[in-house]
């Protein structure tokens, strides 16, 4: 008899054995382990923490290894983890402005107080493949460092806050519980908080192209970046029983404030307006992607006409979450063929009535109702 | 003649911030009346008729309506739903572009039978040929029905709009510059239409112009508008023959007279 | 399995989708924003069903689980093993034996009792999507019951095609007041879901809602008077066990365009 495409228990089970075969590799060579991602692979753990909205360069590595560097895949792995672990509550806001920095730039200003910081950036690499890499063994040259500078390190917008250059940073509602875009289902329209954690969740490649598009015209809003800063910030945490903060770790972030288009009325004076992003590691390009869309998706917010796909919150918040558009991209790999049967019954039968000099004289166009 | 106005308006007023959009306007419509707002661009109009067709919540005023179950109601004290059920049965709205109020995706067809779907109809034989019968008193042939508007002239657009307004037999019916996307050839043609089919149904109308000649072909009445106020109020031909404030006889000077 | 609660979810989190499903058959049709959680299935694979099942399912309780009717398909196997690995539970083949029936595109062809829940799999809940695509739009269409727009479509299809020319997904009017989508199940298997004695229980995991049939409701498919709604006929029988009147899967035998038609119900 024919057997259908349908694949029992053991079909299933032989593709894990000759995933995990695959994913081994050569057996001739030294297994990866997962301390080595975390330490040499570590812009992608950065992108797979801040995608799977989980800060654990460990479990990030081991999803690496285990999706064999698909990062999608990973950030699915951490998410699928994330969500059985029992939530005690929400840190204190982070903050940034006492950050440990390894890098702070500013393109607004040539010189800010505590200074301009470079760090590790492949900004100014010459993407020259560098052959020395094929071979492995010395490790590089010790790098120089200044001494660190204690003193403070302000935020480049604060500065602008000061003279009522820029809009005021203000907590809308600083006593509500801090939303949770995974815990509670979204409702349109949304607030800022909610949306940046959206985006924050964001697919990099995703954001990459609509903030590009903005700055292709797309709602334009004339963004500068403002401040990026790389570097550890301390993480407090308010215990019921103690009713006062105390830190309970550390994390690295990227933080990235743009400066927009100043917008003015009749009431109020010009000012510049913001775009914030924030992501776990070193991650400026998803971080200045986020603020540029933070930016645009603030537009009904400020007064302006929502007419570009980076402007409209449901068309960026249904489709940024990598998790869900791969899932559902892929999910047309499952069985269709009880919808497709009936659409064949349908044709079919519409053909026979074509034939029959029925009233379909023009080929059929189909006006789909349901898709899936 | 009904004992009653259809529509009350009373110190209708709308801002935009600072500005003003239009200020204290008050007047009556009579059922069978058609007005004409008319008023260079600024002037408020576009702004009282998107008050009046519940699209625009003014700042003050009342704004009743002589339903046909409850008698007079204020619009806004209507709850949403019987709102915007008396917008797409008692009312229809012409807007200057047809592309603001037809369907481009479908039919000509599915575009003057959705009124009456979504107020419950339910046999495609009978929706269709009322279609048919409202392509034909619009002088659309009837062989384009089952086209998609996209492939119809400008002309033929704007007469499928108010096509699609008039199959619900509505009392009432919005019409926002109905000639001014339109050739001036083809305007006339458009003109005509319009003032048979309002004969005809007995509708009321309230239709808002910069262009005197349709407000004289059109209208019994007219309001003249400028900085969102009413600076002058009476019979169409009174007031273009006869013109008493300032403003209203520079706009008359400012055509030529037939 | 170690580290993991009974069925998967923490008791908190099937407490929120319970009080979401209590809603849900309060008001049949109406579709239930719920907090959907991130799944170890894909989105798109039968996380919002998964995620239903999972709520209501208890140690006693007898699964089954198909995909386009068949209980052998690869992601019914899998999502029955995640049951089976999670909660340990027992499974079914047999339609009469189940207490759970999880389903994806397809409706038993044997009916289900009152003492039986069907769970469907939902991947786009929303009828109206496809004409207006604004969530905040639609729900207020929910709210005001503006439905005309619906007809359109089905308008569109008579005029082209001289039929009403959707065949899956066929969107339902539910107790005469919400407009539903059945999730992409044949139309053939739509009169199967009208005054029911089975719980009909809709989740949406990636869209993140939930929606319910309760027993005995009416479930009306949208038509025209003079179109009514119809469903499939095959001028042929199962090729395996003769049925007549059974939903059948065309099977291409060989490459030369021969073909057999067998029930897509495995039971």
């Amino acid at each position: 008899m024919y057997v259908a495409v349908k694949g029992g228990e053991a079909a299933i089970a032989n593709s894990e054995m000759l995933l995990a075969e695959t994913r081994r590799g050569d057996p001739a060579l030294p297994e990866i382990g997962t301390a080595q991602i975390a330490s040499q692979l570590s812009l992608a753990v950065d992108r797979v923490m801040t995608e799977g909205s989980l800060y654990d360069r460990e479990l990030a590595a081991l999803a690496i290894k285990q999706a064999q560097g698909d990062l999608l895949e990973a950030v699915f792995l951490l998410r699928a983890f994330r969500t059985t672990l029992p939530r005690f509550g929400a840190s204190e806001p982070i903050d940034t402005a006492r950050m440990v920095v390894r890098r702070r730039i500013s393109a607004t200003f040539k010189d800010v107080p505590g200074g301009q910081i470079l760090g590790p950036s492949y900004d100014y690499t010459h993407r020259l493949l560098d052959f020395s890499l094929l071979a492995t063994g010395g490790a590089p040259a010790d790098a120089p460092r200044a001494p660190v500078d204690p003193g403070p390190m302000p935020h480049v917008l604060a500065l602008l806050d000061r003279e009522g250059l820029i809009e005021p940073e203000r907590d809308s509602d600083a006593g509500a519980p801090v939303p949770d875009v995974t815990r509670d289902p979204t409702t349109f329209p949304t607030d800022r908080a909610t949306r940046l954690q959206a985006l924050a969740r964001g697919d990099e490649g995703f954001l990459l192209a609509l903030g590009y598009s903005v700055q292709r015209g797309y709602g334009r809003n004339h963004p500068f970046a403002g401040e990026i800063r790389l570097g550890e910030v301390e993480i407090e945490f308010t215990p019921e029983e103690l009713g006062f903060p105390v830190t309970i770790g550390a994390a690295t972030v990227t933080e990235c404030e743009m400066v927009n288009q100043f917008k003015g009325s009749a009431k109020e004076p010009p000012q510049f307006t913001r775009g914030y992003g924030l992501a776990f590691g070193h991650s400026e390009r998803k971080t200045m992607s986020m603020a540029l869309v933070d930016r645009a998706l603030r537009a009904r917010e400020l007064g302006e006409d929502v007419e570009a796909p980076a402007q409209d919150e449901e068309f960026v918040l249904y489709h940024a979450d990598n998790v869900e558009a791969s899932g559902f991209v892929q999910h047309l790999k499952l069985p269709h063929y009880v919808d497709f049967q009936s659409e064949l019954v349908m044709i079919r039968g519409m053909r026979a009535a074509a034939a029959a000099g029925a009233p379909t004289a023009e080929p059929p166009l189909r006006v789909a109702v349901g898709e899936d | 003649m009904s004992s009653r106005p259809l529509l009350q308006v009373r110190g209708v007023t709308r801002r935009y911030g600072p500005r003003v959009g239009c200020r204290e306007v008050s007047f009556e419509l009579w059922p069978g009346e058609v007005l004409g707002v008319v008023g260079e661009s600024g002037s408020g109009k576009t702004t009282l008729l998107k008050c009046l067709s519940a699209q625009l919540v003014p700042d003050a005023g009342a704004i009743v309506y002589d339903t046909r179950d409850d008698g007079p109601r204020d619009i806004f004290a209507l709850s949403e739903p019987r709102r915007r059920l008396l917008a797409r049965t008692d009312w229809g709205i012409v807007h200057q572009h047809p592309v603001e109020g037809l369907r481009m995706g479908v039919s000509a067809g599915a575009n003057v039978g959705e009124r009456l779907m979504a107020v419950g109809a339910r046999h495609y034989g009978r929706i269709r040929g009322q279609a048919l019968d409202w392509l034909g008193r619009v002088e659309i042939p009837r062989d384009r029905i089952d086209d998609l508007p996209r492939t119809f002239s400008g002309g033929m657009l704007q007469r499928l709009q108010i096509a699609r307004n008039l199959v619900s037999r509505p009392r009432l019916v919005f019409m926002d510059e109905p000639t001014g996307s339109l050739d001036v050839s083809v305007q006339a043609r458009l003109l005509d239409l319009l003032r048979g089919l309002v004969a005809e149904l007995g509708l009321s109308v309230i239709v808002v112009t910069h262009d005197l000649a349709v407000a004289r072909l059109l209208a019994h009445r007219l309001m003249v508008m400028r900085g969102g106020a009413v600076v002058e109020h009476g019979l169409t031909d009174q007031v273009l023959d006869d013109p008493q404030h300032p403003y209203t006889q520079l706009l008359v000077a400012s055509i030529l007279h037939p | 399995m170690d580290g993991y609660n009974f069925a998967y979810l923490d008791e908190q989190t099937k407490r929120m989708i319970r009080r979401a499903l209590l809603k849900a058959v309060a008001i049949p049709g109406y579709q239930v924003p719920f907090a959907s959680r991130e799944m170890p299935l894909p989105y798109g694979w039968g996380t919002g069903g998964i995620q239903v099942t999972a709520s209501i399912i208890g140690a006693d309780d007898v699964l089954k689980v198909i995909d386009q009717g068949a209980d052998d398909t690869t992601n019914a196997v899998s999502i029955r093993r995640f049951f089976a690995r999670t909660a340990g539970v027992r499974t079914t083949e047999r339609t009469a034996e189940a207490t759970i029936v999880q389903t994806r595109h397809r409706i038993p062809e044997a009916p289900l009792r009152d003492d039986q829940i069907i769970v469907y799999q939902v991947p786009m809940p929303e009828p109206l999507r496809w004409l207006e695509a604004r969530e905040t739009e639609t729900r207020k269409m929910h709210a005001l019951a503006e439905y005309g727009v619906m007809h359109v479509k089905l308008y569109e299809d008579v005029a082209r095609h001289g039929r009403i020319a959707t065949a899956y997904d066929y969107p339902v009017m539910v107790s005469g007041r919400y407009l539903m989508r059945p999730s992409p199940i044949p139309k053939f298997d739509n009169p199967k879901m009208d005054r029911s004695p089975m719980l009909q229980l809709f989740g949406a995991g990636r869209e993140k809602r939930i929606y319910a049939v309760p027993p005995y409701t009416t479930v009306r498919s949208l038509d025209f008077e003079d179109h009514p709604f119809d469903i499939q006929r095959w001028d042929q029988r199962c090729a395996l066990c003769d049925a007549g009147d059974s939903f059948l899967d065309e099977v291409i035998v060989d490459d030369r365009g021969g073909r057999i038609f067998v029930c897509s119900d495995s039971d």
